[in-house]
């Protein structure tokens, strides 16, 4: 004897309607036969038999409402049936869900696991003068040299060297198996990366920019972000994605944005946007000997830019580290990538006036060091964030609500941010330096901070 | 465990002869036998995970694969061991042909601990290294590249490796899948595309949603060859799917089969049904059933007797039943397993 229970037809049905029978008692059903009419909130669905058996017993008339998922509503007799299962005596079998939340603390999420290995710049390096052009080209043909699973992908990186010529020289050294020029076709080339990742090899997918990346998102983001998770930890996708990010100069609305927050929010993914040359470097090894998926943001305009770079055969850096790059007291201005550059100039400004910014750099977005963000804001009491991305849950206001929840009584003032601003960017040339963060605006953040105005 | 079994049962199950005289090839009978029980296998399964998914013990999204057994079965007894396979998420099927253990596969469909993802995947979401299996994706056309990238790996390691890449009706409209075989072609990658059209996308027929029905054409303008097979034959795959690893174990790229095959079940558990007529699913049902088919054959050839497919049936009920057992009577994830396998 088999109990025939009220199906569940959806993902939230809890009752429904018994609106039919097709059966009556004694009849004889085989597996696919329609049972009964089931009416639910959504629709009216017809129930199929799953074994063969006779209709012993209808417990549940037709029309009845409100009937509970699981509660028997027939029985089925199977003929000479070796009844060899409890699921047979499927009422038996009662839906146990524990309540650990009852028993159990909640989870903790962890500290934030991005530091690998590395070291910064040791002492007495003998330092060089590059372009962190040079700095990213070099980086991905050291880890090319020492690792053949390593190879570089995208549009135009091949025989045209580079669309922002990161990639140069690469194609004469390595060869076409491993520099390798792409149809334009973000989804698919992102999707072959994260399978060659899947299948044991270490792709570099180059996007000629971010803002190409977003016919791709999906491939980051459920593909390579979600795997190891989906997979209990038996996948993994060590792949990372680079190119530019940010405004660019006079390219307009959709080719001038920056896409640092998107990517900061999903678990899964590694997030870095340096700004030096030897960041640059170190940050683009640790990213492609990283056993995860890496988002590695670039800047278009600080591809020329020229900054001391150790020399060193192996210079590799840990992700997850931000760094203080000159100490102050008065107040904490917060950047990443070109917007680095900004706050340099504004301390500039500001020391003049007497007063001391402590500036961070973050390089890497997820995981935020906001460790080292809280200690100086803990040091100077106020704090500017600054990035040319969009006001709106952007990396700004993360930074301020961590500040806020974990530095609130050595504030002196509310933190304030900077960035660019809410609108897609324009392409006259004077409505676009309004769009972007000035060193001007930062100077009057900070003295507005410090009540100096 | 189809190829392995096939390739076992091929070499020392040899007891049933032919017994109508028939010239019957000892090595074929054992490996129709092999794809009868195989098939039985993932038909009793679905079958149970849609008792399961009643009770409220399965939650979610649930996509059945019955009727389309014949495909996965034929498909990976053409394979190696060392090649992949990779599917969207009408994958339950797609697994037990892989070899992975029903109880684990089942243990997540119920999200315990024991299950191949640790309760963390489900039914859409499932993978495993050991037998070669790429998951199991929920987003339609989104394994396409993957499965492209994971052959592109082969033809970079020149393993010898073929990657199967399965996906429907549905999902050949994807732009992606266009862009998948292009980079296929360009680059002679030794991948498969096997399209189980099974004549609808959720509710949506070919006819109302593809301009071309001939889904096997669809690499033409790639230069990818292309067949179309009747996905309700499993010897009928079988010989396909020879034929197409073949040509992409070669060397020669990508090959695309068109499997028309059909789902007596709705898209998800929760289906109204109202795309299609009762005696369209009947009439499948009835007279092309994949694996009423083969038993039929079976016996006819004199390769089993009546009896034996009832043992069989039997067999397989208990395995499935233990499965059920193992899924419903693990302990679901520790709290703890919320903030693991995020990052390596």
């Amino acid at each position: 004897m088999t109990q025939i229970l009220m199906p569940a037809l959806s993902p939230t049905m809890e009752e429904g309607k018994l609106a039919k029978w097709h059966v009556k008692e004694g009849d004889a059903v085989k597996a696919g036969d329609i049972l009964a009419e089931i009416e639910t909130d959504k629709a009216t669905m017809e129930f199929e038999a799953v074994d063969e058996g006779r209709i012993a017993k209808i417990l549940v008339p037709e029309g009845a409402e409100g009937v509970k998922v699981n509660e028997p509503i027939a029985e089925l007799t199977q003929e000479g049936e070796v009844s060899d299962a409890p699921p047979a005596r499927a009422a038996a079998v009662a839906i146990k869900v524990e309540t650990p939340a009852a028993k159990a603390p909640l989870p903790v999420a962890p500290k934030s696991n991005g530091h690998a290995a590395g070291l910064e710049i040791p002492e007495g390096v003998e330092m060089v003068t590059m372009t962190v052009r040079d700095a990213l080209r070099d980086a991905m043909a050291e880890e090319m040299r020492r690792d053949d699973t390593v190879f570089l992908m995208g549009e135009e990186v091949a025989q045209y060297q580079g669309a922002y010529k990161i990639s140069q020289g690469l194609l004469e050294e390595f060869g076409e198996r491993r520099v390798i020029d792409t149809p334009i076709t973000e989804q698919g080339f992102a999707g072959l990366g994260v399978g060659a990742a899947f299948g044991g090899l270490k792709p570099i997918i180059e996007f000629m920019t971010f803002n190409f990346a977003m016919q791709a998102m999906d491939q980051i983001v459920n593909s390579a972000a979600k795997t190891l998770y989906m997979s209990g930890g038996q996948m993994g996708c060590p792949i990372v994605f680079r190119g530019p990010n940010g405004p660019a100069a006079r390219v307009a609305a959709q080719h001038s944005q920056d896409f640092s927050a998107w990517y900061a929010q999903i678990p899964g993914l590694k997030v870095i946007s340096p700004y030096f040359a030897a960041d640059a470097k170190g940050l683009l090894k640790a990213a492609i000997r990283d056993p995860n998926p890496v988002v590695f943001l670039e800047n278009e305009i600080v591809y020329g830019r020229s900054f001391p770079v150790p020399k060193m055969d192996d210079f590799v850096l840990p992700i997850g580290k931000a760094r203080v790059i000159r100490q102050g007291s008065h107040i904490t201005l917060v950047a990443h990538s070109i917007s680095v550059g900004l706050i340099m100039e504004a301390a500039d400004v500001l020391a003049k006036e007497g007063i001391e910014a402590e500036l961070i750099d973050l390089r890497t977005l997820r995981p935020l060091d906001t460790d080292t963000v809280v200690e100086s804001v803990k040091k100077t009491n106020r704090i500017v964030t600054v990035e040319q991305g969009w006001p709106v849950c952007s990396i700004g206001a993360e930074i301020a609500a961590v500040v806020v929840d974990q530095a609130f009584d050595y504030l002196d003032a509310p933190p304030l941010r900077i960035t660019g601003k809410d609108v897609p960017m324009p392409y006259a040339a004077n409505l676009e330096r309004l769009a972007l963060p000035t060193v001007d605006e930062i100077v009057a953040a900070a003295k507005s901070a410090l009540y100096r105005n | 465990m189809a190829r392995a079994e096939a390739a076992a049962a091929a070499e020392n199950d040899v007891e049933h002869r032919p017994a109508n005289g028939t010239n019957q090839d000892p090595a074929a009978a054992a490996r129709l036998k092999a794809f009868y029980r195989d098939m039985l296998l993932i038909r009793r399964f679905e079958e149970k995970a849609g008792q399961l998914y009643g009770m409220g013990l399965i939650g979610g999204f649930c996509h059945l694969y019955i009727g389309q057994e014949a495909v996965v079965v034929g498909m990976q007894a053409a394979l190696k061991p060392e090649d992949q396979v990779i599917t969207t998420y009408r994958d339950h099927g797609h697994m037990l042909a892989c070899g992975m253990d029903p109880g684990g596969v089942m243990a997540e469909l119920t999200g315990r601990a024991s299950g191949y993802s640790r309760g963390k995947g489900g039914s859409m979401h499932m993978f495993s290294k050991e037998k070669n299996f790429f998951g199991g994706h929920g987003i339609v056309g989104a394994n396409v590249p993957i499965g492209t990238g994971l052959a592109f790996a082969n033809r970079y390691k020149n393993n010898g490796a073929v990657c199967l890449t399965y996906f429907g009706d549905g999902a050949s409209n994807q732009g992606q899948v266009f862009e998948s075989f292009n980079m296929a072609e360009l680059w002679k990658l030794p991948c498969i595309y096997i399209i189980e059209n099974n004549q609808y996308a959720m509710g949506t027929a070919v006819k109302r949603s593809t301009s071309e029905v001939h889904m096997y054409k669809r690499g033409a303008a790639h230069n990818i060859p292309g067949e179309a097979v009747d996905g309700m034959d499993v010897e009928a795959v079988y010989a396909a799917g020879r034929k197409a690893v073949e040509w992409a174990r070669s060397g020669n790229g990508p090959y695309i089969l068109e499997m028309k095959t059909y789902r007596y079940r709705g898209h998800s558990m929760s289906d109204p049904a109202k795309y299609r007529t009762r005696e369209e699913v009947q009439q499948m049902r009835e007279q092309h059933d994949p694996i009423d088919t083969v038993g039929v054959r079976l016996v006819r050839d004199g390769i089993v007797r009546e009896e034996d497919l009832k043992a069989f049936d039997r067999d397989v009920r208990q395995i499935i039943n233990r499965a059920a057992e193992f899924a419903t009577e693990s302990p679901e994830p520790g709290p703890d397993e919320l903030y693991t396998d995020v990052l390596k």
